[in-house]
């Protein structure tokens, strides 16, 4: 399996290679402030929208923590390895074909851009920027500033994918899921999402009116949740995760200080995730949009602490975590569309179900960190609430579904309808590509190590090495055994006829 | 000699520490333990799920001292040891054949005895 791994990568490397040079896209604008003839307004939206993308990125941090906390001590390093690479496979991928499908226009191969975009492969697209990517047409970042936000989106929803595998999945597998998850199934999803794709535009009979997403609880959080479920059913509990009565123990992960941090970086990171995906600043709904996602977290801490007191009579220390995860991930979709008295509501409603769906999941499937319960549950949660909670102004404005608003504002079940459809369709796609994925990697290399390896840990098995060596390496073997005294001739007390008086060796058996 | 082994509740440790060395008996060894007995585990709740932790940490102590001293260290060690409730732990005696103060090379109960010029913490 290695072998084959080494193999592909000359193979890479030369496509890499016969990929076209040319200078970044950008060289139009590049050229006019050289000029002198830029619209200000190009160097304000790109810069926010870089620092925006440098936001969501961070939240790579947050995954990591957040699952190494969520870990063992014996599976704490491979975390760092993971996520490092799958950050590099989905840049790569994303940048050669990701974008492109997922935001391009697609007057390049004569695809219906309802389906599938197809402009913009490598970032080297055909047309002007704004047509090239219509629907983010209306933002004057710069295009690379819009890769750069939209590969970090792409990177968010691949890291969800692994926290239900935690502990037992083969290194291999990650690269190989990666590769296709970044190439067309969250590119394809999300395009039919927030993408401009068919579900957003709703020109079907099978929606009422087009499906609103503004920063993605469905088109990232759902779908890697969905992944997340497809690795979960193939991928099978951790060894002893349920007792021979078939319920479920706890296995407890190895540092709840770490997934502390972990989710208060998500939590930064989501002021990029949400106000960025305004992708310009000139009519400061960014602030709106922060705003609204900061009341949407608090809602999800206090829905969870409260449903945790009520269920499990006791202030479930991660349960509390995954409550704010649940609120930010619930107020993505409505994000821009709803005002600010409803955040708190969505995201409290999204703190409750993520207590009730960890505890219930918990009981048939072994998902360690709560990834289909945080992400998915609250993610479907919080694209429904656009159907209900969707300002009509609002809805007007960013010029996507019912511009009559959802049910609340007296807009009828249109929106409700239209989001129900989008997510049981997205749902329904990534879980059945997901799936024949995974199960492709199981025929073939298989998903899971061994049961050996599962106790021996996954960071000396995959790694060679511990994440914390001194727990598992007594300190005198760590360099020690070289460093003591020599033996010396004893002088005093005839202590060189030591045995005398002690038991032979017969003895001390007997 | 005998070797005395005491498994205690780690906050019985302190007291007995100063109280055996204000009577002469500075030489001991402490070792982390985990053990089950009368006393029942622990439940963490995680997640929903329970995890039942059967094993408690305890505090094992070791001390050899003279047979005439065994009296007196035992009684030391059980006045503070003992608060009545189940966990308090268990005291036992065994028998030592011999012994070697690896610094000078004395052996047998001369091991057990502190040079005058030993520098000995006086505690407080």
């Amino acid at each position: 399996m290695r072998s084959r791994l080494f193999r592909a990568g000359p193979l890479a490397l030369l496509a890499a290679l016969i990929v076209p040079t040319t200078a970044f896209a950008g060289s139009a604008e590049l050229q006019s402030a050289i000029d002198e003839k830029l619209d200000p307004a190009i160097p304000m939206a790109t810069l926010w929208v870089v620092v925006a993308a440098v936001l969501v990125l961070f939240m790579q941090a947050g995954f990591a923590m957040l699952e190494i906390g969520f870990s063992r001590a014996k599976n704490a390093g491979t975390g760092v390895a993971k996520i490092l690479t799958n950050l590099s496979i989905a840049a790569i991928c994303y940048w050669a074909v990701g974008f492109a499908f997922a935001f391009g226009s697609s007057n390049v191969l004569g695809i219906s851009d309802q389906l599938l975009g197809s402009n913009g492969f490598f970032l080297q697209f055909a047309g002007n920027p704004a047509e090239a990517f219509p629907v983010m047409e209306l933002s004057s970042a710069s295009p690379e500033a819009k890769f750069l936000f939209q590969f970090s989106f792409c990177a968010v929803s691949l890291a969800i994918v692994w926290g239900s595998t935690l502990e037992r999945i083969k290194y291999s597998a990650y690269v190989i899921y990666a590769i296709i998850f970044a190439s067309i199934i969250y590119p394809i999803g999300s395009h039919w999402v927030f993408g401009g794709g068919w579900l957003q535009d709703g020109d079907t009979p099978l929606l009422p009116t087009g499906m609103q997403d503004f920063a993605g609880s469905t088109a990232v959080h759902l779908i890697g949740a969905t992944g997340a479920l497809a690795a979960l059913l193939l991928l099978g509990p951790r060894k002893g995760k349920y007792g021979p009565d078939g319920k479920p123990r706890a296995i407890p992960g190895h540092s709840m200080p770490l997934v502390g941090l972990g989710v208060i970086i998500l939590f930064i990171g989501w002021f990029g995730f949400n106000p960025g995906s305004t992708l310009g600043i000139s009519d400061v709904r960014l602030a709106d949009v922060a705003v609204v996602t900061l009341l949407g977290c608090a809602g999800g801490i206090i829905g969870a602490f409260v449903m945790s007191q009520l269920r499990l009579r006791t202030i479930d220390i991660g349960m509390v975590g995954n409550g704010a995860i649940a609120g930010l991930v619930a107020i993505t979709a409505p994000s821009g569309y709803v005002e600010p008295w409803a955040g708190p509501i969505i995201g409290f409603v999204a703190g409750c179900i993520v207590v009730l769906g960890v505890v219930a999941i918990d009981k048939r499937v072994d998902d360690p960190i709560g990834a289909t319960s945080a992400h998915g549950l609250a993610g479907i949660w919080g694209t429904l609430a656009c159907g209900l909670f969707t300002a009509p102004r609002l809805a007007e404005y960013n010029a996507f579904g019912n511009p009559e608003g959802g049910l609340l504002y007296g807009g009828g079940f249109d929106q409700l309808i239209a989001q129900a459809v989008g997510v049981v369709v997205a749902f329904s796609f990534v879980f059945a590509l997901s799936y024949a994925t995974f199960a492709a990697i199981k025929a073939t290399i298989g998903l899971r190590v061994t049961e050996e390896e599962e106790d021996a840990g996954l960071d000396i098995v995959e790694h060679g090495m511990y994440g914390y060596p001194e727990q598992f390496i007594p300190a005198p073997e760590i360099g020690g055994a070289s460093t003591g005294p020599a033996a010396r001739p004893v002088t005093a007390g005839g202590a060189s006829e030591v045995t005398r008086g002690a038991p032979t060796p017969e003895e001390a058996t007997a | 000699m005998k070797m005395i082994v005491a498994y205690i509740r780690h906050e019985a440790f302190e007291p007995i520490r100063q109280d055996l060395l204000d009577k002469g008996f500075p030489s001991l060894t402490i070792t982390e333990v985990k053990g089950s007995g009368r006393q029942k585990g622990i439940t963490e709740h995680y997640r929903g799920a329970d995890l039942t932790v059967h094993l408690r940490p305890k505090i094992k102590l070791e001390c050899v001292v003279e047979a005439k001293d065994v009296g007196v260290v035992k009684e030391t060690i059980v006045s503070h040891a003992r608060t009545g409730a189940v966990g308090d732990g268990k005291l036992f005696v065994l028998p030592v054949e011999d012994a070697v103060r690896l610094r000078t090379g004395e052996e047998g109960e001369a091991v057990l005895q502190a040079h005058e010029s030993d520098e000995i913490p006086t505690g407080a």
